[in-house]
């Protein structure tokens, strides 16, 4: 008892003139917060995660949920959560485990950055009326065009490397079988299906149930290669190799032993129960020339049919190693941020470990211009996409199309508790038990999905309207269309863009 | 048997794998490479039931993601054959480089002679599907690191190759590491532990030493009279103790 208790992180009332005993917040809580007794309601607030799913089901509006209900003396160095992370390591001399994204109070350079739009001196545009240009391809492009005459008009004579074409630049990034569950998956898949545009599986195979919407489905190749055989690497769309991820650059995974589930256990080919471990490196690259080799190896395994992407975390030296990555035949880099999301990573690494993805895509695709090689790759901003305005600010910071992934979660019912890795999401998306992922109902949730995706495609051609741009093209990588607001001179430097007013 | 030849003499990997997927399209049983020299990516995700002879020194990943053919190379191999490799066999007559086998989920390699840093890492194995690496000589460090299934099975003469490599199955969690004669403790990577090979698991050995020893025009009886320990994890699950929650 040195430490003692530490204070409850929540604390759940439950009003009892509102409260009739249904006993919903019983059933839904896999955190066993709820109990009724003697006709009583009970509650362990210190079980509470907050992720508001009782508060969701309840019918009466009874409960509620405070955060921090009782005060630390208050110091700004010290603060609750680093005492309390001292007090959890005192006692298990443990690496802290976390979920979710960045959870620091780092400023966010998107909100910092306003966009343009167009008043008197040139037009803006109606969408309403207009067409709105936002199909997007992914891929290398012919730095020129060989044509010839042909009786019929002309004849392109230059080979055309493979592309993906979107029908938005939002695309829902990889988060695999395991860590979500099949019915968060297939809710996706769905919903990318229907709009037009991709999704990636993850380092988790690809279930049978999940085939036929394989034409919108990135595969994943990591360093634990679970899944991988050519069947799977022939059904993907395009085939992404990934290097690192926004929420622990520079680590592997481990899928723990108790996700690793009948089904899971079959889609990523290893048996029930036991870790799944992606370690940090892939064991057969070591340097450019090696991951050149890997690219090269799975194009020769697809007949050079299918785009390549690699993607990489963003961490300081990005944009020396995109171009790296951009000599090496592969046909997309993606660039993680740090506020990337992820079911489990180690706390030091989410919330201290890389760069935010503003100043990634910004630098990279301007590493990528002063090479002349900025047609040899496209690029998917991911790591903190928030709302439409992020995708429309970090187009024109210059990425090709991005990659969701909380956001997506959000609009399947996700709270961000940010608790993913204990495997009882009460929402069925982070979960592997039957009961809870049952809760996931994949007709409604896609629907979610799909609409989230529709609505931001609707303001991104709003906004770019209002700027007078009809082309997604026309605002990719233009930042004239930005101005950063109270962003130090250093920081506007590395976007390349002016203040606000100038 | 359907036999085609191909003269890989001065021919870039893409049109010489382009030109294999052919045969084998038109039924081709048996396919004679000539003059490989350095062709990286052989067989490189070829599915089918095919024999591949290849007569010169293949490039890196050889077979890599393949599924069902055999190759034969008559010479050595550059890093990675059999890089995540899913059936089938490939036997070297000859020592390979580096990582060999690597993440290989199925089939079988054998290596006459020795094999590179790195053997057999992240091999694993799923159902009826059991990767097996058979090497004639020496090995270089960290054999079977990460290893999650599987068997690696070393031959070597420990008179002339004697096993002083370090990290032998650093953070095995699945499958095991035979190895002829005996290896000291200190050689052991982190996670690993070496047991004596039981007669069950003599027993499971034997049919492969039996196929090398018949690919390669060797006598069995020596190999299979001699002593083994085997290399095993010392848990299942290596990383069940890091965590805390947050």
């Amino acid at each position: 008892m040195t430490i003692g208790s530490v204070p409850v992180k929540f604390r759940i009332t439950v009003d009892p003139d509102q409260c009739m005993l249904c006993g919903r917040c019983v059933e839904n809580c896999p955190y066993d917060v709820f109990r009724i007794e003697n006709n009583r309601m009970h509650v362990n607030s210190r079980k509470c995660v907050a992720c508001h799913r009782c508060i969701a089901m309840c019918p009466r509006d009874a409960i509620n949920i405070r955060e921090r209900p009782v005060d630390y003396r208050s110091h700004p160095v010290w603060t609750t959560e680093i005492r309390e992370d001292i007090y959890n390591q005192a006692r298990t001399g443990k690496i802290i485990l976390a979920g979710m994204g960045n959870a620091r109070p780092y400023p966010v350079i998107f909100d910092s950055l306003v966009l343009d739009a167009c008043q008197v001196t040139n037009p803006s545009i109606d969408p309403l009326r207009e067409p709105m240009e936002l199909r997007t391809y992914l891929g290398k492009k012919p730095s020129r065009l060989e044509i010839r005459e042909a009786r019929d008009g002309v004849e392109v004579l230059t080979r055309i490397a493979p592309n993906l074409q979107l029908e938005t630049p939002i695309m829902v990034g990889h988060m695999s079988y395991g860590a979500i569950s099949l019915n968060a998956q297939q809710s996706i898949a769905r919903a990318v299906s229907e709009t037009g545009t991709y999704m990636g599986t993850g380092e988790g195979g690809l279930h049978q149930s999940l085939y036929p919407y394989q034409s919108h489905m990135i595969v994943q190749v990591a360093s634990g290669r679970f899944g991988v055989d050519i069947d799977y690497l022939e059904r993907g769309a395009a085939i992404e190799i990934k290097i690192g991820q926004g929420a622990k650059p520079g680590i592997g995974g481990h899928l723990p032993g108790e996700k690793v589930c009948e089904d899971v256990s079959c889609t990523r080919m290893i048996p029930v129960g036991s870790d799944a471990i992606s370690p940090a490196p892939h064991h057969d690259i070591y340097s450019i020339e090696d991951l050149k080799q890997l690219v090269r190896s799975l194009k020769e395994a697809t007949e050079w049919k299918k785009p390549v992407f690699v993607k990489i975390a963003a961490v300081h030296n990005a944009a020396a190693i995109a171009a790296g990555i951009a000599r090496s035949s592969a046909d997309a880099v993606v660039i993680d941020g740090f506020r990337g999301g992820t079911g489990a990573a180690p706390k030091v690494f989410r919330d201290h470990v890389g760069i935010p993805i503003e100043a990634a895509i910004a630098s990279v695709d301007a590493k990528l211009r002063s090479q002349g090689i900025r047609n040899e790759v496209s690029l998917i901003a991911s790591g903190g996409i928030r709302e439409s305005a992020d995708v429309a600010k970090v187009i024109a910071l210059g990425a090709d199309a991005v990659y969701i992934g909380t956001a997506a979660l959000v609009a399947m019912g996700c709270r961000v508790c940010g608790t993913c890795y204990r495997g009882l999401c009460p929402w069925g998306i982070a979960t592997q038990r039957p009961d809870l992922v049952a809760r996931l109902d994949p007709d409604e949730a896609s629907r979610n999905v799909a609409n989230l995706i529709h609505a931001w495609t609707l303001e991104l051609s709003e906004l770019m309207g209002a700027a007078g741009i009809n082309s997604i093209e026309s605002l990719r990588g233009n930042r004239d269309r930005l101005r950063g607001y109270l962003l130090d001179e250093s920081m506007m430097k590395v976007l390349d863009v002016k203040p606000v007013g100038a | 048997m359907k036999t085609v030849r191909i003269d890989a003499g001065g021919m870039h990997y893409t049109p010489l794998n382009m030109a294999i997927r052919e045969a084998v399209s038109a039924g081709a049983r048996e396919i004679i490479l000539d003059n490989v020299m350095g062709q990286r990516f052989i067989a490189d995700g070829l599915k089918g039931d095919v024999l591949l002879t290849i007569h010169g020194v293949p490039g890196g990943d050889l077979g890599m993601f393949m599924s069902g053919p055999t190759c034969i190379v008559h010479g050595n191999c550059d890093h990675a054959p059999g890089n995540t490799m899913d059936k089938g066999t490939i036997i070297i007559h000859g020592s390979a480089g580096d990582a060999v086998a690597h993440s290989m989920r199925g089939g079988k390699v054998f290596v006459r002679d020795s094999v590179g840093y790195r053997a057999g890492i992240h091999m694993k194995q799923y159902m009826d599907k059991r990767p097996v690496l058979v090497v004639g000589g020496g090995f270089r460090a960290f054999l079977g690191e990460y290893m999650a299934g599987g068997l690696i099975l070393a031959l070597g003469d420990p008179r002339t190759c004697p096993a002083t490599e370090r990290g032998i199955g650093s953070g095995i969690h699945g499958g095991k590491i035979v190895i002829r004669g005996d290896i000291d403790e200190y050689y052991l990577g982190v996670g690993a532990r070496k047991l004596p090979l039981q007669e069950d698991g003599m027993e499971e050995i034997i049919p492969f030493v039996r196929e090398f020893a018949g690919y390669f025009g060797l006598d069995p009886d020596p190999l299979i009279g001699d002593s083994y320990v085997q290399v095993v994890p010392s848990s299942s699950r290596p990383f069940a103790n890091k965590y805390t929650w947050e």
